[in-house]
């Protein structure tokens, strides 16, 4: 994909569709995989599904792909409910967790696949097949036997399996978490790419939120069946609506602070520190205040306003470095440099070096 | 993992469709008629006068010794094929000695002798008037033969041949998925070569070693060609069943039919209980451990000797059987080979219809059988892998049941059920009809072609039949390109065993056969009782070469993949 034909630039992108979840449950005996999940995707917009194994993403994938039922509620494309649809007349290209290649078949006869399945002739959609192949940078490979192609490849011929159909909706499951870190990074940047110019509308689950904040608009976050919150990348770290939200998206402490409303007052061995709120307007008086990492820095023990700590340990993480310090009441927070500031067992001053910081009412 | 329960799930889905719950009842109810309705029927006919039958059968000192010979010859066959197939498996993936290829090559050669066949071989080599036997007697100077084929004995030698076999292949399968590292990890640790082999490699090998031995044993106690021709007065229960029924005491043969079968399942029962407490899954890929050379000078040299010899032994049945088919009739009488010979017992068998039409009437019916056996398995391995409806439990049952039933019990079944026609009680006139023996071929073939099915639909990907219907696929299509490619390895390879099963079958022809469509094997049981041995070998030749041929025709590989 890192060479992208010229034609799909132009693309029309009319056959893409918005998708409507409304109250979306699916049981499974006595557990709630999905529980009256409601979301919206607009026409042309990435969105993930994060969530931790057994958070009912991969299920609602499923629902919204046709291959399982729903209990109840109703998923619409472009505002009409789908639901009596099988998955044959959705016209959803789907990228498979473990990719799904048809293993007797050549890659090309793979990609054309859908295309044999919508009639068209062979000599046809084996070009179409090609050109796909092309678009995502494998072109010539369409005569291997699909056992011969690494993981890598192998994603691809998945992707352009499911985008030569011209699908209204692009559906992909953990489609990176069989790929190695280095190749995985690459794959994040080229898939937006890619997505963003053949403006697909597309609907991604992944456990792992460093691909969804990569690639998509906006991250839905599921956990136990159940939507916690959905926003840009951005806003679910700097402004989580919950606990859970702040815990799961990045690294945090969590500690317990008083809402003024505008501002919030976190106290720690008798320390008083007065911060501004990112997102305020919610409800004043107890609250949980979100310390993130990089929002906290060393200061000299004696500062005023510092709380003080003991460094219990030190991790290099490449870019930077990340301390565990070890406060009053049994507070221990993370704290991230760009240099090495500290050693183990230091005895340091915690600040907060930047501002506003999230609170959440639990 | 909660998400990884719900994949396993959705592997077999909910048939949301009726069609296919509609299938699944019909295939149901066929082999609930074909398979479990027979078998019944033999279990209810034992107690037709209440305990009586039973009775008669507990005074019965031939039955109670054909029920004792026939246990301690299957455990004795076990024992026999262990100590063969186990160092013959690990000599050969474990070692690298001059001739080691030649040996792998013949070693598994026992099997694809039809079962018969196998006894007219050894009847050639080892019998009274037999090669080996003669050779011995002239080399010892004897006035009679150094030993008779015949008894206890003579059935445990010939099934140690051909049932070694099983244990070689399974134990030599076990030690090819072996972790090599296990072994050098408990070598790091200390233990010595007979430690490693009896607390590790040993315990990883017991699915493999149990599987196989419980294939020997249901095979030993099934086996009836052995008993038949080299028993002399000795009973099994196999022919014991067969001569009880030719007495008219029909009743006591189902008594016997069922003792059959029960001593059978309850080995079954009992040898998958040992197998399930001993299932290991190595939890790292690991590497096949590398065969060593012999480092003894003396293993060395002695090596490729004893390679020839067991090579020899291995080969010369089929030899013999060959050499025998151009020698000339009566013309072998007391010379320690065949003293003239002839292209006369093949010509007779192209030309003379009466000979040929044992040839025609099994290729006949094994192809009626195995192409039955195809659709109907196919069928039943993909709603029993690939869907989910209620009863599926009692169909993977009924298509595995046929295994577990040696073939006289099964043909017994056959003869008692299919015996008059009778729409009340479900009965069709088969017997004495040509349909009755495709029939039994049929159901003696559903375990082979059903199971070997599965195991392949079971190693497709579940999500492979999504991704070809979320592209588009409607159901005829993912059938077509996705599903029985699938299926394809195990279909062929079951199809392969059904076939050879079914061309060579003599078990169950032997109760149900007519002289119209007598098979090849009933064939040549009467050469060998009209003494024609260059006609019965001819036509153990040929049987054998339809054994190569189907193996062949399995082995074309399927279209090539064009792009």
């Amino acid at each position: 994909m890192a060479h992208g034909s010229a034609g799909e630039g132009a693309r029309d992108d009319s056959r893409h569709g918005s998708l409507s979840l409304r109250e979306v449950t699916r049981r499974f005996g006595a557990t709630v995989a999905v529980d009256r999940l409601s979301l919206d995707i607009a026409n042309g917009e990435l969105l993930a599904i994060v969530g931790a194994s057994g958070s009912g993403k991969t299920t609602t994938l499923r629902i919204v792909a046709g291959y399982e039922p729903a209990d109840s509620g109703s998923v619409m494309l472009d505002g009409r409910s789908i639901a009596s649809l099988p998955p044959q007349r959705r016209d959803f290209g789907m990228v498979f967790q473990h990719y799904a290649l048809f293993p007797h078949l050549s890659v090309a006869e793979n990609v054309a696949f859908g295309l044999e399945a919508r009639g068209v002739a062979r000599a046809d959609r084996l070009a179409r097949a090609h050109a796909a192949l092309e678009s995502v940078g494998l072109s010539g490979a369409g005569a291997r036997a699909v056992q011969s192609l690494s993981g890598g490849e192998q994603q691809r011929v998945a992707l352009a399996r499911a985008l030569i159909i011209e699908p209204r909706v692009l559906l992909l499951d953990e489609p990176l978490s069989n790929l190695d870190p280095t190749l995985r990074r690459t794959m994040r940047d080229e898939l937006r790419a890619l997505f963003r110019r053949q403006r697909v509308t597309a609907l991604f689950v992944t456990h792992d939120q460093e691909d969804a904040f990569a690639i998509a608009d906006r991250v839905a976050l599921m956990s136990h069946g159940r939507l916690l919150q959905v926003g840009p990348p951005e806003v679910l770290y700097e402004a989580p609506a919950t606990r859970a939200v702040a815990e799961f998206v990045g690294r945090a402490t969590i500690v317990p602070a008083r809402d003024e409303g505008t501002h919030a007052v976190i106290t720690i061995g008798g320390v008083e520190r007065r911060v501004r709120i990112a997102a305020p307007g919610g409800s004043t008086g107890s609250a949980l205040a979100v310390l993130r990492p990089e929002a906290l820095g060393f200061a000299p023990p004696d500062w005023p306003d510092a709380w003080l700590g003991n460094v219990r340990a030190r991790r290099f993480a490449g870019a930077s470095y990340a301390y565990q310090v070890e406060l009053a009441d049994g507070v221990t927070v993370e704290v991230s440099t760009s240099e090495r500031l500290a050693d183990e067992g230091d005895r340091v001053g915690i600040r907060i070096v930047r501002e506003p910081i999230a609170v959440v009412h639990e | 993992m909660h998400e990884s329960r719900v994949e396993t799930a959705s592997r077999a889905r909910p048939s949301r469709h009726y069609s296919s719950t509609a299938g699944a009842l019909l295939l149901t109810a066929l082999l609930l008629w074909a398979v479990a309705y027979p078998n019944a029927a033999v279990v209810a006919g034992s107690f037709a006068k209440g305990l009586d039958y039973w009775r008669t059968f507990a005074a019965s000192p031939a039955d109670r010794e054909a029920l004792w010979t026939s246990l301690w010859i299957s455990v004795v066959s076990v024992i026999a094929a262990c100590v063969i197939g186990v160092p013959l498996a690990f000599l050969l993936t474990r070692r690298a000695f001059l001739g080691r290829r030649v040996l792998q090559a013949v070693a598994t050669l026992p099997a694809a002798l039809p079962p018969l066949v196998g006894v007219v071989a050894f009847l050639f080599l080892y019998g009274e008037s037999g090669v080996v036997t003669r050779t011995a007697q002239a080399v010892l100077h004897l006035d009679t033969p150094p030993w008779t084929l015949s008894g206890a004995w003579a059935i445990v030698f010939v099934h140690a041949y051909t049932l070694y076999v099983y244990v070689y292949l399974f134990v030599s399968a076990g030690l090819e998925r072996y972790d090599g590292t296990l072994d050098e990890a408990a070598a790091g640790l200390g233990a010595s070569t007979l430690r490693r082999l009896v607390r590790v490699t040993l315990p990883m090998l017991t699915p493999a070693l149990v599987g196989s031995m419980l294939l020997v044993f249901m095979s030993s106690l099934g086996s009836f060609s052995a008993p038949y021709v080299f028993g002399g007065g000795l009973r099994v229960l196999a022919t014991q069943i067969v001569a009880t029924r030719l007495n008219g005491a029909l009743g006591v043969s189902y008594v016997e039919t069922t003792v059959l079968a029960v001593s059978a399942v309850a080995a079954l029962v009992v040898l998958r209980w040992l197998e399930g407490r001993r299932r290991y899954v190595s939890a790292g890929k690991g590497a096949t451990a590398a065969r060593m050379r012999l480092r003894s000078p003396v293993a060395r040299a002695a090596a490729p000797l004893a390679a020839t010899f067991i090579v020899l032994i291995l080969v010369l049945p089929h030899a013999m059987v060959v050499l025998v088919s151009f020698a000339r009739n009566g013309a072998w009488t007391t010379q320690v080979l065949p003293p003239e010979y002839t292209l006369d017992n093949f010509r007779r068998l192209m030309t003379d219809p009466e000979l040929w039409r044992p040839v025609g009437n099994s290729v006949a019916m094994a192809a009626i059988a195995t192409a039955a056996d195809v659709i109907i398995c196919a069928a039943a391995a993909w709603l029993i892998v690939l869907r989910r409806f209620p009863g599926r439990w009692l169909l993977a049952t009924l298509v595995a049941l046929p295994w577990a039933i040696p073939g006289t019990a099964i043909a017994i079944g056959l003869a008692s059920t299919f015996n008059r026609t009778d729409l009340f009680t479900l009965r069709l006139l088969l017997v004495g009809t040509f349909w009755i023996l495709p029939l039994a071929y049929f159901v003696r073939g559903i375990p082979l072609v059903a199971s070997a099915t599965e195991g392949s639909l079971r190693q497709m990907d579940p999500s492979l039949e999504d991704a070809a219907r979320g592209l588009g696929a409607g159901w005829w299509m993912v059938l077509r390109r996705v599903t029985i490619p699938a299926a394809r390895p195990g279909l062929v390879a079951g199809a392969t065993l059904a076939a050879i099963m079914a061309v060579g079958e003599f078990v169950a022809s032997v109760v149900l056969y007519t002289h119209a469509n007598r098979p090849i094997s009933i064939d040549i049981l009467s050469q060998l009782r009209a003494f024609d041995f260059g006609t019965a070998a001819a036509e153990s030749t040929l049987l054998i070469c339809l054994v190569l041929i189907i193996t062949l025709v399995a082995r074309v590989p399927p279209r090539a993949p064009v792009t």
